[in-house]
């Protein structure tokens, strides 16, 4: 190790100089395609829950909690940022935004609830899919025999496992 | 108070230690780049050391799975207290896309105690940096939880006071105003 090799190591050493950002202190703007944390825009949002189906996370709630009002909730804890919401939504009501700096010390803080008035389908009274086969036939108009509980009876006993099914063959055969 | 606290406790330099239960390496290498000379946070003191005992803060990475949930609570119990704990990235603050699986059991904060959240996936090594920062005080935190609800139903109506003529005719038509 001669001096000249020390000095040229010195003279290497200065030529490249700080490259370490200053960051909390000065903004580090993002690349123009870059996508943060997506933000609803509630004027625009109709409630279809495309976003909702699509999203990979699930992170993206939507409940009926009577006929006309609909509430979309994006929880954000494991949203991965893909942007499929923002995709498939039809009035573009969700924007990937440039948002990055989301650290929090409660989780709440990454929420966005949205309460919508929803219409009500003039066939169905309400556009999802039903579970039950009895709440099928419901939307397809049969009405309930028993008004006031919103029940069905039947005449037959056979859908009490308890009860013998032969005296309803004879009801039938009556 | 957990500003205070963490101003009064971790005033001078956070040892942290480095916890992945079943991640898929994105946040490592995030945590990794936050080390390297561009995003130098050794300016704050802040120091990657390999046993949780010697650690002040853990970073943990990815989802508690059924199998590591045990050793990602020996590792918390193992660290002296006065102990934080971070969540980096989409898993460890959510569970992750296959939160629903069999081996997943969820975010970490099932397992142990987690006092900051940094989402993302994986999140920048800015959005770490900022995690950090406002942990120490440095910046505060930007998000808030939204809230909207609608008060009147937004149909578009016809308004008679807004007949206006066209040529010959007369247009009525539908506004957007309700």
């Amino acid at each position: 190790m001669s001096i000249a090799s020390k000095l040229k190591e010195a003279m290497v050493g200065l030529k490249a100089g700080c490259v370490t950002l200053d960051y909390p202190a000065q903004p580090r703007p993002v690349a123009e395609n870059f996508r943060g944390r997506p933000i609803f825009d509630a004027q625009k949002c109709i409630g279809c829950a495309g976003c909702a189906n699509n999203c990979p996370a699930r992170e993206i709630l939507v409940l009926d909690v009577c006929q006309e009002i609909r509430i979309l909730k994006y929880l954000g804890r494991r949203c991965t940022y893909c942007g499929r919401c923002a995709e498939v939504c039809p009035e573009k009501a969700i924007t990937m935004s440039h948002e990055y700096e989301t650290a929090t010390n409660r989780i709440g803080d990454l929420r966005q609830r949205l309460e919508l008035f929803m219409s009500t389908c003039q066939r169905c009274g309400r556009c999802f899919k039903e579970s039950s086969p009895l709440e099928q036939l419901k939307l397809k108009g049969y009405r309930f025999d028993d008004l006031e509980n919103e029940r069905w009876i039947f005449r037959s006993r056979s859908y009490l496992e308890s009860e013998p099914v032969v005296e309803d063959i004879q009801i039938e055969l009556d | 108070m957990l500003k205070n606290l963490c101003q009064k406790m971790f005033g001078r330099s956070l040892w942290v230690y480095h916890a992945n239960s079943g991640g898929c390496n994105g946040c490592d290498i995030e945590v990794l780049n936050v080390l390297t000379p561009y995003y130098d946070v050794e300016r704050f003191g802040i120091k990657l050391v390999g046993s949780p005992r010697h650690a002040d803060v853990m970073l943990c990475q990815g989802p508690a799975m059924r199998a590591t949930a045990r050793a990602l609570r020996c590792a918390y119990d193992a660290m002296p207290s006065p102990k934080l704990v971070f969540a980096i990235g989409g898993c460890a603050c959510g569970g992750g896309i296959w939160h629903d699986t069999y081996a997943v059991l969820g975010p970490v904060e099932k397992v142990i105690p987690v006092n900051f959240y940094i989402p993302g996936c994986p999140p920048r090594p800015e959005a770490i940096i900022y995690g950090v920062a406002v942990a120490t005080g440095l910046v505060d935190k930007k998000v808030a939880p939204v809230e909207f609800k609608q008060l009147e139903m937004p149909i578009p109506r016809y308004h008679p006071e807004d007949l206006r003529g066209q040529g010959e005719m007369v247009v009525y038509e539908k506004v957007e105003k309700l």
